[in-house]
């Protein structure tokens, strides 16, 4: 049962971490024209916050404790 | 000046065997067959020396030991307990009670003459 | 003509073929046992359903326009799955324990059970999902209408102009409703889960994942140079280099808004309700499904930038519609099998929309509309009609091609003045009216039936007048005064800035209305309205629902029917074999046998009440049990019973407290069993210390003499024989102690060993009294032996009874008056019990010692004088052997009048085979005293 809750509890976290990443006004900190290696550097700010949360999920579910 | 000695059992024929040793060995010997009796015996004999049982029916040994020791007026009394069981919690029950020395049953009659003497040479 | 149509239908029709293959191959393998389903990645896959031609056409077509504007759609769903490890398992326990066959049977059930509210929902459903429906007819045949035409201006065809019958869209829907039809609807399932139909979902999720890479990587790396280059090229465009910031992708607020929605729609869409939910097979698939589907969401959504980007680079601006940049780059680069590729991607994404959308819309207007309605007041009322079954499948198929053509009628009203993405976003809105009953619900035990009832309807209403009539009004079926002056020229109340509330997208001002007004009506009706008994019972079932196990159901049915007339009811939905496999396992469960029990109670009712709801939703389910079975008026007493079974929280915390009074319980039983053992073992140790010390006295003297006879040869030879005499005499002492100790140590350990004989007591007696004669005379004592009663004979050991009438005579002797002695001893026989009494007329034993005597070692009295003679274990040994008998021994007497010891034992009828009569007490018995040895 306290596994279930731990995990929960992370999952949570990522939640609110992705709600952070994925609103104003941090992401209007990359609203920007600039690029980085050629893309825009928005796309890359939303893309890679998207893989790093899909990744967090992942650790979050396999861990065991 | 003779010492003097009683005997508190309540088995008589140990009893007997005890009379003849310390009469033979030239000790006043007075009996008691019981704690009770013992009690009362020993103020009025005020024996030198108390062979005492410790398992006796009602009053036993300890109480006896204990209640002497109380007693004033018997401070110089030496007591030697004869325990049957022979457990190293009696022994010491009965040393720390104030009993000057212990002899197991079944004795050996030359060790318990011997003891006695030693004990009452003690000073 | 770049592509015959001919080959465009024929390559359609092969792709149908393969999913109908596979979902024919699966649906086999469920029904052998082997479901192919049943894996964390096709569950994951089949939730992928979420993409749909909205993100094969239309996510390109919204980037073109706002850049990363299209992006919330999927973060929502990605946030959201973080989130389903609570809720959506939560959905699912709970879907799972009472069958719950769609969003809107888990609505009802919740709040009651109510067959009001779940027609709610599933009008609500249909008409939210009627423009999602249109979605895909149109892009569908906007996509045939590209490949057949190879047309850019393929979109722009007026389609208002059309007769129906030369529209492609028309036919699209027909297909799609044909295809729902043949897989949705094929069999009816006691839990509406279709195997078959959730393979063919997964590999269409790697279809149009596959295309769209496909097509992706071509167009970045065939007609471009990769990433880099496609937005170097675009930032050269001011117009747009717009797109590489939040500029155009509205205002922050509509963002968060989106992503709000979207993760409602994540979970509450009715085909992804139906994805993730019915056909879950196994809750543990939930786990990979979390970061799965945000991964195949990334995946499918990597190159929707440079697509858009890419065909805004290529193609003039507003000559090619972008929600057919996928499709119409390829064809203009000459790439017909990769247009063909696309094709298929984009059809299955809308085939998988449309089947799994329109199987779980007929699953509940069947099961929540129609059949409560037929089941009131039509003419199946009750089990007039058998097959069921069959009429069930009919309204599920008609429900199909009328959702299908709604979608259609929709399309053609709206014609082409939404963009893909706005469409969807109308049916999202629809859904996101789910969310309050349902978070309140699984989370809220006090929302109720009412609030759910007005919080839905007050939200539908909102959202029919601020997105839904507004898009028609757009189309021109209403008049556009009614967006752009209000109705009636009032301003307050137009559609699209409601209050004069502006400055938000239709969607985002849409969704804040509705939600305001569908949690407000939910939480404030609830608050103060009441819940009946049934929905406080689900409403505690359903927020509790981690402290159940699934046995303990909630009984909500005080009532009993017969099991062939509840058979009878689940045989007109389910297949006989089906309700046999169901009420055979139910026997199972609990040891029933249909044969000998057919009285339904009240846990069977619930049973088939459960199976027959994932059947046909749990409000018909209650209706038709209802109509079977007579319930019994619930007395007050019944109903505080349920109130309190209902609560299950307080179930399970008595549940806990009996926990715990049965541990106190078992702890003090521990406690006082270990108190007997260290008694026990206190006793044992008490007794090997007497033991030592009873052995140690005799010892005492006999060393003692022997030395003082040995130590004084001269001794005058009184004292001499007197000292050996004492010697003599505690020999004897100590044998005797040793003979009783080991006796009462056999007796004890059940090893003794018993010469069994018939014998008759009177011989016994006079032969032990024979023996102590001597001694009598020499004490004086008179003996009165009173053996003339006739009596029978028993079964004993000789020597042993023998023992004990010599203990019992020389205790007499012993005590017996020293002037006067006088000794009784009588046989007699009352009720089959012999007994003996042996009567002395010494000094007698107070009453508090009368039991002590019988103890090891006890001896009362003045010891001095007798203890040479007692081993005090005499009495306890003849005890033992008395009782050993089947016979009791005590004493009576009052002190002054002397004891008498009387023992008892049982009468034995001298039978030829020596069996006996005595229940309390069966020895085998041996002719001539052979030998039986005791078995511990």
């Amino acid at each position: 049962m306290n596994r279930f809750v731990i995990r929960g509890q992370r999952l949570i976290a990522i939640f609110f971490i992705g709600c952070l990443l994925f609103n104003y006004p941090l992401l209007s900190l990359f609203s920007t024209t600039g690029m980085l290696w050629g893309i825009p550097i928005l796309y890359i700010y939303a893309f890679t916050s998207w893989l790093i949360i899909i990744v967090l999920m992942f650790i979050a579910i396999k861990l065991r404790h | 000046m003779t010492k003097k000695v009683l005997i508190v059992d309540d088995e008589a024929n140990i009893v007997i065997s005890l009379e003849f040793l310390m009469q033979q060995a030239g000790y006043q010997v007075e009996i008691a067959r019981n704690g009770e009796d013992a009690l009362t015996v020993v103020n009025e004999f005020k024996p030198d020396l108390v062979l005492l049982d410790v398992m006796m029916p009602k009053v036993n040994g300890f109480d006896v030991c204990q209640k002497i020791r109380d007693n004033a007026e018997l401070e110089d009394t030496k007591i030697i307990m004869l325990t049957a069981k022979g457990r190293d919690v009696e022994v010491a029950k009965g040393m720390a009670l104030g009993a000057n020395s212990y002899v197991i049953k079944p004795f050996s009659t030359k060790q318990l003459v011997l003891e006695v003497q030693r004990v009452l040479e003690e000073s | 003509m770049m592509l015959q149509g001919g080959i465009i239908l024929f390559v359609s029709f092969a792709y149908i073929g393969i999913l109908f293959a596979i979902a024919h191959y699966s649906d086999k393998r469920a029904d052998a046992g082997r479901s192919v389903i049943s894996n964390p990645y096709i569950y994951s896959l089949s939730l992928a359903v979420y993409c749909t031609a909205w993100t094969f056409y239309g996510s390109v077509g919204h980037a073109a326009s706002t850049g990363i504007g299209f992006l919330p759609i999927y973060l929502g769903p990605t946030l959201m799955a973080a989130l389903w490890y609570l809720v959506m398992r939560k959905i699912i326990r709970i879907s799972k324990l009472h069958h719950i066959t769609s969003i809107a049977d888990f609505i009802s059930s919740r709040y009651g059970k109510s067959s009001s509210l779940a027609g709610l929902v599933t009008i609500i459903a249909v008409v939210g999902i009627i423009p999602y429906i249109s979605l895909q007819l149109e892009a569908v045949s906007t996509s045939f209408a590209v490949m057949w035409e190879h047309s850019e201006i393929a979109a722009t065809v007026p389609r208002n102009n059309m007769t129906i019958f030369s529209d492609t869209a028309f036919y699209v829907a027909l297909l799609l409703a044909m295809f729902a039809i043949i897989f949705g609807t094929r069999h009816l399932d006691t839990t509406e889960r279709h195997e078959g139909l959730v393979a063919a979902i997964g590999f269409e999720s790697i279809v149009k994942l596959l295309a769209f890479l496909v097509v992706g990587f071509y167009i970045t790396y065939g007609i471009f140079n990769g990433f880099g280059d496609i937005f170097t090229r675009a930032s050269q465009v001011p117009e747009l280099q717009t797109l590489f910031t939040m500029e155009n992708a509205g205002t922050y607020t509509d963002w968060t808004w989106l992503m709000f929605l979207s993760m409602m729609a994540i979970m509450f869409l009715p085909r992804q309700f139906q994805m993730t939910v019915v056909e879950n097979v196994n809750e543990k698939h939930l786990d990979k499904a979390i970061w799965m589907l945000p991964l195949y969401l990334l995946l499918i959504n990597i190159f929707v930038l440079p697509i858009a980007l890419g065909g805004r680079l290529l193609f003039p601006s507003g000559v090619v519609d972008a929600d057919t940049f996928v499709l119409t780059i390829p064809i203009s680069q000459g790439q017909e099998e990769l247009a063909l590729l696309v094709f298929l991607g984009g059809l299955s994404a809308a085939t998988g929309m449309v089947i799994v959308a329109t199987v779980s819309l007929s699953t509940m207007v069947s099961n929540e509309l129609i059949m409560p309605a037929l089941l009131h007041f039509g003419p199946l009322r009750l089990s007039k009609s058998r097959d069921l079954g069959g009429v069930l499948l009919t309204i599920r198929r008609s429900t199909i091609i009328i959702v299908l053509l709604l979608g259609y009628v929709y399309f053609r009203a709206t014609g082409t003045s939404y963009t893909l993405v706005s469409i969807g976003l109308i049916s999202f809105a629809a859904v996101a009216q789910f969310a309050p009953s349902i978070f309140g619900g699984i989370y809220w035990k006090t929302g109720n039936h009412l609030g759910a009832i007005t919080g839905l309807s007050a939200g539908f209403v909102m959202w029919t007048y601020t997105l839904f009539l507004p898009s028609l009004a757009e189309s021109g079926y209403l008049s556009p005064s009614f967006i752009a002056s209000g109705p009636f020229g009032i301003e307050l109340l137009k559609p699209y800035a409601l209050l004069g509330l502006s400055g938000l997208n239709p969607i985002t001002h849409s969704l804040f209305w509705s939600m305001l007004v569908n949690v407000g009506g939910y939480m404030i009706l609830s608050l103060v309205g009441r819940q009946t008994i049934i929905e406080h019972s689900q409403a505690a079932q359903f927020v509790d629902i981690y402290k159940q196990a699934e046995d303990n159901d909630i009984r909500l049915w005080r009532s009993t029917s017969s099991v062939p007339v509840i058979r009878s009811i689940l045989e007109q939905f389910l297949s006989p074999a089906r309700v046999d496999e169901a009420l055979n396992q139910y026997a199972q469960k609990r040891n029933l046998d249909w044969s000998k029990d057919d009285v339904a109670d009240t846990e069977l009712i619930n049973y088939a009440e459960r199976l027959l709801a994932g059947s046909v939703g749990s409000a018909s389910a209650r209706v038709l049990i209802a109509s079977a079975v007579k319930e019994e008026p619930v007395s007050m007493d019944e109903m505080m019973y349920m109130l309190d079974e209902t609560s299950k929280v307080i179930a399970y915390s008595r549940e806990l407290e009996q926990k715990s009074r049965e541990l106190e319980l078992a702890t003090s039983e521990l406690r006082a069993a270990n108190e007997q053992l260290k008694q026990v073992d206190r006793l044992k140790d008490d007794f090997i210390s007497t033991v030592t010390h009873e052995l140690r006295t005799p010892l005492t003297s006999i060393r003692a003499f022997s030395e003082i006879l040995y130590d004084n040869p001269d001794l005058d030879s009184a004292q001499r024989s007197k000292f050996m005499n004492i010697i003599l005499k505690e020999n004897e002492r100590l044998t005797r102690l040793i003979n009783n100790v080991l006796d009462l140590s056999k007796i004890e350990s059940g090893k003794m060993e018993w010469h069994l004989t018939t014998l008759d007591l009177k011989e016994v007696i006079e032969e032990s009294v024979a023996t102590v004669e001597q001694l009598i005379k020499e004490e004086n004592i008179t003996l009165d032996l009173d053996l003339s009663e006739p009596t029978s004979l028993t079964v004993s050991d000789r020597d042993r009874i023998t023992q004990v009438l010599l203990n019992l005579l020389s205790n007499a002797i012993k005590f017996c008056d020293r002037e006067n002695g006088k000794i009784t001893v009588r046989l007699g026989e009352v009720d089959e019990q012999l007994s003996v009494s042996v009567l002395d007329n010494g000094p007698g034993i107070k009453l508090e010692n009368q039991e002590l005597i019988f103890d090891k070692f006890r001896q009362v009295g003045d010891t001095l004088t007798d203890k040479p003679q007692g081993t005090g274990l005499g009495l306890p040994i003849c005890r033992q052997i008395i009782t050993h008998f089947g016979g009791d021994l005590w004493v009576e007497s009052r002190p002054g009048n002397g004891s008498k010891f009387i023992f008892t034992l049982p009468v034995v009828a001298p039978n030829e085979d020596g069996s006996d009569n005595e229940p309390d007490y069966t020895p085998p018995i041996f002719a001539n005293g052979q030998t039986q040895k005791e078995q511990g």
